[in-house]
């Protein structure tokens, strides 16, 4: 498996995240926001936590619109394996490959602690290491993390099961208690937790690297 | 010429930030509030010189960057 990982100006969770790819198995090249295109050879892109661009305008609304965004975008077209964490969630749904918004948390707060998460489906090869309903421990760190999707998106989520976790106790006001979502063809997550920070106990938990590692198995034959 | 880009939340989707303005005016005293929507405004300074041409390009800016269709409406006033 072969991860690009993304740095916009005021990425803050490059580094965790690159480190999570290789402690799977990964070849891990890191992305400046200014390139225009990715390395060949890559099977996954990282966007990570952060502040990019300074959450200016709108979080993840300037990155989305970046240089390397452009390739990003290209790279899911033709089917390629995005994560997007946290701010990386937000530039996903601001691109447009990920249904939905982020909008500020209901209680005007910034929600930065360990929260209890349900696996809400297998079928992914984000999700597929966790057992059924799986309940894990990920930190939440953010101020925008309040999901929001009209009606009709929600059914459309709901009917192709492509909520991939939902919060135990909600945190910040999502709808359904959506805590991390999947394209139509299953391959692009965007998730406000973050598993990058718990892949190994001296991170105070490990329920994060089973992601990595199932997503390495999928792609390691790739 | 300058256009002025006032972006605002959808009518359905919750302020959690106008709630809580509302609820401080409340709180100081102003019970006539009904409700509070924050929005942005946005001032641009364009070199075209024509305002249809303007106003049209200002709406491309809308609905590429200045404003996210999916939880905002916006609208643009053309000086």
């Amino acid at each position: 498996m072969k991860a690009a990982v993304i740095t916009f100006p005021g990425s803050n969770c490059d580094r965790d995240l690159a480190d999570a790819f290789a402690k799977a198995g990964a070849e891990v090249v890191r992305v400046w926001h200014k390139d225009t295109a990715l390395p060949a050879g890559v099977d996954v892109i990282g966007v990570p936590g952060g502040f990019s661009y300074g959450d200016y305008l709108r979080c993840g609304a300037i990155a989305s619109r970046s240089p390397i965004g452009q390739a990003v975008a290209e790279f899911a077209a033709k089917g390629g394996y995005v994560l997007g964490i946290c701010n990386g969630f937000q530039v996903l749904t601001e691109m447009g490959l990920l249904p939905g918004a982020l909008m500020r948390n209901a209680s005007l707060k910034f929600v930065c602690r360990p929260v209890t998460l349900k696996v809400a489906t297998e079928d992914s090869a984000f999700t597929a290491g966790y057992g059924r309903e799986a309940e894990i421990v990920v930190p939440v760190a953010h101020h925008d993390g309040n999901y929001t999707i009209d009606a009709e998106g929600l059914k459309a989520l709901l009917a192709e099961d492509r909520v991939a976790f939902r919060y135990t106790e909600n945190p910040n006001g999502s709808v359904d208690d959506i805590a991390g979502v999947l394209s139509a063809n299953r391959r692009v997550l965007g998730m406000m937790p973050h598993p990058e920070r718990v892949v190994e106990g001296v991170q105070g938990g490990a329920d994060g690297a089973a992601l990595f590692r199932a997503l390495s198995g999928v792609l390691a034959t790739a | 010429m300058k256009a002025r880009v006032h972006v605002m939340l959808k009518d359905g989707v919750l302020d959690p930030q106008g709630e809580a303005v509302r609820h401080a005016l409340g709180h100081l005293g102003f019970a006539g509030v009904g409700g509070v929507r924050m929005g942005k405004v946005i001032e641009l300074d364009l070199t075209a010189t024509d305002a249809a041409a303007a106003e049209a390009e200002v709406k491309a800016m809308c609905e590429k960057l200045l404003a996210n269709t999916v939880i905002e409406k916006y609208t643009i006033e053309i000086a």
